[in-house]
């Protein structure tokens, strides 16, 4: 009895403070998406219920191209900002204690992105390279690892040691120690730490708009230079559409993996 | 007992193998910073000392003036205000996001991925589109003035945008998950037992909280905040939708000097300074971290 | 500061060295730029191709296409959202792989300026004669040396007239609105635009570089900030036609997408005049296709081509040819397309300011930022 009802009291309001979170979040969202089906040209007229811009969406190959461009960029600078950053992050807790280079490590997520997208610029410029995708994905790079850096540092305080020194003992090599004790310990703060990276690099406009190539536009950059006409549906449509994928690609995994290898 | 030479030999391998560990965790990292941000910030950092030309690009004669420049009241105004606005947002954040956190490591273990990625999807559709959807709900014509004269709450639509306020709300939004992801990360690893054994000894909760749970995750905390504080200040994108212009920040003037003013001399100044501050905002924060990380483990 | 450059000498030791290393990058870029010899007309155009730098949905969608089948070369249409933009990545120093921009007559003089344009080959776009005569003797690029004109237009307030229930006729309507409208006006934040009612309303030059004057400029934009919903650049006719506002300080074209929406909209150049602006085409020196970039120019004035083009962007041209096709067609629906060349050049060129630009930008932030 007793234990129950102390469950009971522990959960409910944590219940309402995620449905409290959630409406906040998603409501926008859904008015978004409602939007998307709007018959009119324009979010602020409402025209009757349309599948228009679905249409219009599918033949916009600029927006379709953009959107792989964003993915190819997304992608890669999640993979490579996770790995780099873990390791900074475990390198930087185990043996450095100078505020200077923790600072110097988080740093990248402190430049204003204009200035970090000019000086990138200046820096390709310097190097003759010709811009492409790559240029844009580098420069995701290192703003997302101090992100995951950060996140990964966050979760690492105490544990590491007494699981090092234990695993050592053991006599396991200081690098089986790091794959299969370390980076277990520490997937819940990969996972967030690449999660933010992605979503970081997803919808990073002002620094691709400077490292990009001319002919390799991400999606951030078609959609904030279609603004001149305003807003149209169409990306409200797009919206919808990667909502839903990636919903649907949620509940599968979550199907598909054993609820069970969390620590 | 082993030998003193032996200990030396071992003591000494070891050392040598720790520095290699060191390089190989925290060489990738730094050179890449090194050459990706230090490289770039340092070109434009030399841009400060020079003059912007009479059609913009620099003109190479070194001067002090874009120092003296950024001192003009009307820049430490936007400076505060941006300050100001960048903080409240992130004191809400932590309001909101704490919480949060804390209910979603509650969850069941096979539902916490979810709640972590549904937390993070909205921010998959693109900011600008999520920003107009603001504008969309809070607008004289909107959909929340709307309904609250439908339902005869009000009788006269509500100015809800284009205050502070409104800006305050587009950051929070847009950069809530920045502060949820850090904290659930530290949070979840906190035992619960911990909770219970405090309780066993008298604890109150809420002395169970600030004394265990808080020092415990003031590393998610700091991160959290930092996330939400600093790209909050350099936004300005939000003060220009739904400020409607009529709100400053540090950002947008920082972009005006570079792309409006084409002063790139005095841009770099403004951004150094800005940097400058949060670099040494980064560094005490290290410090204090450590205070409450030696503190927790005693 | 002194402590921080170090002595005299200090200073100067810092300083070269960092115009070194500045002067370095823009070494290396420029070494790596095309040869900017002299021009091939019989340039096999097949074998180039142009990237073209455009404010999105300011061309037809299918123009790359078009011009590909009819001319030859192959064309990427990349898009920036404002001048300042486009300006930055052109001005770096780093080789932005764009063959033709489009910007505004004052950026592309400051381009010319920084000598970042190849001249115009004018045996290379016969249609140049189809311009009016007085599209190329604009000030900021006389004779069209280094830019063609793609379009132009004048800047006014545009009004939904069952909202205002009066025809605005002056800048005073605007900067100082009724008390009804209060609250329902809105104007443009690039800062230009943004000084331009004033300046007018006061007698002034929109190029004016004159302290005393911008003074007083100021001092009434601080006062008709209180008055303003937002200053918007890119959503203002849509505000119109929710009604959200109900004038708003707009360029023709854009007021055209409003009246689209509802015929209720009307656009109005006020009595103290405006600003005549002019959307330009530039071929950057660093082009390797600088044929096939001139022959773009060239397939864009055909008198055809180009009447398809403005009634898909609803903008006037100073195409003549192209203008005697549809203007007066369009001009049914939208008034202000039957604008002459005569009406627009009343009013004022906008100029690059040179020196005086840092003093405009301070002045918009005192002004967007005051209480």
């Amino acid at each position: 009895m007793m234990p129950v009802n102390k469950t009971l009291r522990k959960i409910r309001p944590l219940k309402v403070i995620l449905f409290g979170t959630f409406a906040f979040l998603y409501i926008p969202i859904f008015a978004l998406m409602a939007m998307s089906f709007n018959g009119s040209h324009s979010p602020f007229i409402l025209k009757g219920f349309s599948f228009r811009w679905y249409s219009v969406l599918m033949h916009d190959s600029r927006v379709i191209h953009g959107l792989i461009n964003t993915l190819i960029v997304a992608t890669g600078s999640t993979i490579l900002s996770s790995v780099l950053g873990t390791l900074l992050a475990v390198g930087l807790h185990r043996y450095t204690k100078s505020s200077f280079l923790n600072a110097f490590a988080l740093a990248p997520a402190i430049v204003p992105d204009i200035v970090l997208g000019i000086g990138l610029l200046a820096l390709y410029a310097l190097l003759s390279v010709s811009l492409g995708l790559y240029s844009v994905l580098l420069a995701h790079v290192v703003f997302s690892m101090a992100f995951v850096t950060a996140v990964v540092k966050a979760r690492l305080a105490h544990t590491d040691k007494y699981l090092r020194e234990a695993s050592m003992d053991l006599g396991a090599t200081r690098t089986s120690t790091f794959l299969r004790i370390t980076v277990p310990s520490l997937a819940p703060a990969i996972l967030a730490g690449a999660l933010l990276a992605f979503t970081l690099s997803l919808d990073e406009f002002v620094i691709a708009f400077f490292t990009n190539g001319p002919t390799t536009p991400t999606l951030p950059i078609v959609i904030y230079s279609m603004v001149r006409f305003g807003v149209t549906p169409e990306i409200n449509a797009l919206a919808t559409l990667l909502m839903l994928v990636s919903f649907t690609a949620v509940i599968i995994a979550q199907r598909m993996t054993r609820p069970t290898e969390d620590e | 007992m082993t030998s003193p030479i032996r200990t030396r030999v071992s003591r000494d391998s070891e050392k040598r193998r720790d520095l290699l560990e060191r390089m190989v965790l925290q060489g990738p990292g730094f050179l890449f910073i090194t050459i990706f941000m230090a490289t770039p910030i340092t070109l434009v950092a030399i841009y400060s000392i020079f003059q912007r030309g009479r059609f913009g690009g620099i003109v190479y004669k070194a001067t002090t003036e874009n120092f003296t420049r950024a001192l003009d009241p009307v820049y430490l105004g936007v400076l505060t205000d941006s300050l100001k606005i960048a903080g409240i947002t992130t004191v809400l954040a932590i309001a909101i996001g704490y919480p949060t956190a804390y209910a979603i490591a509650k969850l069941p273990t096979k539902w916490r991925s979810i709640a972590l990625v549904l937390v993070v999807m909205p921010f998959w559709t693109n900011f600008l589109i999520r920003t107009y959807s603001w504008i969309m709900l809070l607008n004289r014509e909107g959909l929340l003035n709307h309904a609250l004269m439908k339902f005869n709450i009000i009788h006269t639509p509500l100015d809800l945008l284009y205050t502070q306020s409104a800006v305050v709300v587009g950051l929070l939004y847009g950069y809530l998950p920045l502060m949820i992801l850090p904290l659930y990360a530290s949070i979840e690893r906190l035992d619960p037992q911990l909770g219970e054994a405090a309780a066993n000894l008298g604890a109150t909760k809420a002395r169970a909280f600030f004394s265990l749970t808080l020092p415990l995750t003031a590393s998610g905390l700091i991160a959290g905040s930092i996330f939400v504080f600093i790209p909050s200040l350099g936004n300005f994108i939000v003060p220009e939708l739904l400020g409607g212009g009529k709100t400053v920040m540090v950002g947008n003037l920082i972009r005006d000097q570079f792309l409006k003013a084409r002063d790139w001399p005095f841009g770099s100044v403004l951004a150094l300074s800005v940097i400058a501050l949060v670099f040494i905002f980064f560094m005490l924060q290290n410090a204090v971290e450590k205070r409450f990380s030696s503190d927790a483990s005693e | 500061m002194q402590s921080f450059l170090g002595t005299h000498g200090r200073k100067l030791t810092i300083s070269s060295i960092a115009a070194g290393i500045v002067l370095l990058v823009s070494a290396c870029s420029n070494s790596s730029t095309g040869a900017s010899g002299a021009l091939d007309p019989k340039a096999d155009l097949t074998k180039q191709s142009l990237v073209v730098s455009n404010w999105a949905a300011y061309n037809p969608p299918d123009l790359a296409a078009k011009f590909e089948a009819a001319v030859g070369p192959k064309m990427t249409i990349t898009n920036h959202a404002t001048n300042e933009e486009i300006m930055a990545k052109l001005t770096s120093g780093a080789d932005s792989g764009i063959d033709v921009a489009f910007v505004s007559g004052q950026y592309a003089q400051a381009l010319a300026a920084q000598g970042l344009l190849e001249p115009i080959d004018a045996a290379l776009i016969p249609n140049l004669k189809n311009l009016y005569p007085e599209a190329s003797k604009l000030p900021y690029d006389m004779g069209n040396k280094y830019s063609v004109p793609y379009t132009w237009g004048t800047t006014g307030i545009c009004y939904r007239k069952d909202l205002t229930g009066f025809d605005p006729t002056s800048w005073n309507d605007l900067l100082n609105p009724v008390a009804k409208l209060k609250g329902k006006t809105t104007m443009l934040a690039t800062e230009r635009w943004l000084m331009l009612p004033a300046q007018k309303l006061l007698g002034y030059s929109a190029n004016t570089t004159d302290a005393t004057e911008m003074d007083k400029v100021k001092a009434q934009l601080v006062a008709t900030k209180k008055t303003l919903l937002a200053y918007d650049d890119t959503t203002f006719y849509t505000r119109l036609v929710s009604g959200e506002a109900a004038m708003v300080e707009a360029w023709d074209g854009w007021c055209n997408y409003g009246i689209t929406d509802n015929k209720n909209i009307k656009f109005v150049i006020p009595k103290e005049g405006s600003d005549l602006w002019v959307d330009t085409m530039v071929i950057l020196k660093t082009s390797k296709n600088k044929e096939a970039a001139h022959a773009l120019i060239n397939y864009i004035l055909d008198p055809t081509v180009n009447s398809w083009v403005i009634s898909n962007v609803l903008y006037k041209t100073p195409d003549k040819a192209a203008m005697d096709l549809t203007a007066a067609k369009l001009g049914e629906t939208y008034p202000n397309m039957l604008m002459t060349p005569a009406d627009l050049l009343k009013q004022e060129n906008l100029l690059d300011l040179g020196s005086s630009g840092p003093m405009y930008t301070k002045i918009a932030t005192e002004v967007t930022s005051s209480k």
